[in-house]
């Protein structure tokens, strides 16, 4: 059975007939989409038809929820993620969330966490970290002389800025983002939407959004959910031009959702 | 928007007034109280206390001299208490908070802990006797006072910890998980910091009320007199708030002893004030040193 959301190149991550429950509520079903390699692709649709679920799957950050259980596949370099270490996992997918969740530390010690955590403890190695992530997320001049400063005191856009780099700080291939853009103002929306253009030279970039428009900007995949279900899975300018489903079809034209 | 006509207007801010009102009244009242009460013990107590006052024992049936062995044993079953009760109040709180599944025997516990600390002392020192006192046969003894407090403050260590621990966003947390952190990283790191004042706070509170109980070490090691200080944990002690008790109602000179019981509720308050001093000043470094408390 060929997965209906699959096009013709590699892919760097791809779930296979994935079901996520709660509890008896079965909130993925038998969802079948491969993520390509070096492309951004964006998941779009109504509330709750699972779009979350699905993304936190992908790095097992859904098995924190009580009651949350699995079936199905989820292949990374088509090595079943069941089979890496967890913390292994998390370190190469990287997830970044709807509220900029910048800890209430100092700048410097937002980003240089990571690192911490898998045992770089040298200044040096960790100022150079530091550096290049924030330069990734073009944080880098305007912070550079305030690494000491709490995160807290930034504005929305910078500590998205931030939690991006926090991601990025520990290096990892594949990039989760929940929504990143829903706690920011329009320019910023579009600041973060440059950043993940540039971005995807290097990285597989997964981005849930509510928001068609961003969609259709920024994503080169689009998979449309309903309902717990991949209604379907394209190209988005197929997506958006020729949509093969009504639904896909009545989202998109803004009739529900 | 249309607004409300101008009497409408009027009568609520007026109603807004009046309920405040009604709030700030028994707040107020309550402050008269508390004042008028910190100001009558001191005004009778102070001029009694002096260098000799603390650092000499009681001499002539306890009407004149010292409270030092007083200051020293309540301090030191304070001390045996907190020993006790700190590390185990905490990691149960991290537990229930952190770790525990959320089902019914957890909700059992957590129920448990909440009604423990609303049971009386005098229970907690008549268990503390057949626990620690006979069962163990620790004896009357600093020893068998100090757990019998740590034991009366666990519940309240556990509620307030764990209260502390779960206003912890969880965003910290999965921040934190996210980048590959364990579970205890990112507990370590991301909860307990953020915690701590919290806990702290608790910790003091549960520590003021142990310098003031009397009915827990009343039946398991304080005594009415000893001119020794405590030497080791198992002998008697006085303390503070016995001492108090025993110059008010017990002594058979009750007037004679009446300066020395003002002076000693004296002391005993400076000392509750200076434990919550201290925590508020470490609130105070710790909240500015991470603005997200404020
Ligand atoms: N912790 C949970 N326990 C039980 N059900 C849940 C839980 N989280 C989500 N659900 C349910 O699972 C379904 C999918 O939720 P999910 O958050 O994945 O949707 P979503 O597409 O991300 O929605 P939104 O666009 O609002 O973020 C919803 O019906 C939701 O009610
Ligand atoms: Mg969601």
């Amino acid at each position: 059975m060929s997965p209906e959301g699959s096009v013709n190149s590699p892919a760097k991550l791809a779930t296979k007939n994935l079901s996520v429950f709660y509890g008896s509520f079965q909130a993925v079903i038998d969802v079948g989409i491969e993520f390509p390699a070096c492309a951004i692709t964006a998941i779009i649709g109504p509330s709750g038809c699972g779009k979350s679920t699905l993304l936190r799957s992908l790095n097992r950050m859904n098995e924190l929820i009580e009651g949350a259980k699995i079936r199905g596949e989820i292949l990374l370099d088509g090595k079943n993620i069941y089979q890496l270490n967890v913390l292994e996992l998390r370190k190469r997918v990287g997830m970044v969330f709807q509220r900029p969740n910048a800890f209430p530390l100092s700048v410097f010690d937002n980003i240089a966490y990571g690192p911490r955590v898998h045992g770089i403890n040298r200044r040096q190695k960790l100022t150079e970290i530091v550096e290049r992530s924030l330069k990734a997320v073009r944080l880098w001049d305007e912070l550079k002389d305030r690494l000491d400063q709490n995160a807290l005191g930034l504005t929305d856009e910078q500590r998205q800025r931030l939690c991006i780099a926090r991601m990025l700080a520990v290096e990892p291939e594949v990039l989760l983002l929940d929504e990143p853009c829903s706690a920011l103002d329009p320019i910023a929306t579009l600041h973060i939407e440059d950043l993940l253009r540039q971005l995807k030279e290097k990285y597989t970039i997964v981005i849930v959004t509510h928001n068609m428009q961003q969609a259709a900007r920024v994503s080169d995949f689009t998979g449309f959910m309903l309902l717990g279900k991949l209604i379907e899975f394209g190209t988005t300018s197929q997506i958006f031009t020729r949509p093969q489903h009504p639904e896909t079809e009545n989202y998109i034209s803004g009739r529900f959702g | 928007m249309n607004s409300l006509p101008a009497d409408r207007r009027r009568r609520k801010y007026f109603l807004s007034n009046v309920y405040f009102l009604f709030l700030a009244v028994p707040v107020i009242i309550f402050l008269v109280f508390v004042a008028y009460m910190v100001f009558y013990l001191f005004r009778n107590g102070i001029n009694v206390i002096s260098w000799e006052f603390i650092t000499r024992p009681p001499e002539r049936g306890m009407t004149a001299g010292g409270i030092l062995p007083c200051i020293v044993g309540t301090l030191y079953v304070t001390l045996v208490s907190l020993i006790f009760s700190i590390p185990i109040g905490v990691f149960a709180a991290i537990y229930l908070a952190e770790y525990a599944p959320n089902n019914l025997l957890t909700r059992m516990i957590r129920s448990a802990v909440r009604s423990l600390a609303g049971i009386p002392s005098i229970v907690y020192g008549l268990f503390g006797v057949a626990l620690f006192v006979r069962g163990v046969h620790l004896g009357l003894s600093v020893l068998a006072s100090g757990l019998t407090l740590g034991l009366m403050n666990l519940p309240w260590i556990i509620a307030t910890a764990e209260e502390a621990l779960s206003s912890i966003p969880g965003s910290f947390r999965e921040g934190a998980l996210a980048v590959g952190a364990t579970k205890w990283e990112a507990i370590r790191h991301n909860v307990l910091p953020f915690a701590f004042p919290g806990i702290l706070t608790g910790i003091l509170l549960a520590l003021a009320r142990t310098m003031g109980e009397t009915a827990p070490i009343l039946f398991t090691g304080v005594t009415y007199f000893t001119r020794e200080l405590p030497r080791s944990p198992l002998q008697k002690f006085m303390a503070l708030p016995y001492h108090l008790f025993a110059l008010a109602t017990q002594h058979d000179q009750l007037m004679k002893a009446r300066p020395i019981a003002f002076g000693t509720a004296a002391v005993l308050l400076i000392l509750v004030l200076m434990f919550d001093g201290v925590a508020f000043l470490l609130r105070m470094r710790i909240a500015t040193a991470n603005k997200w408390q404020v």
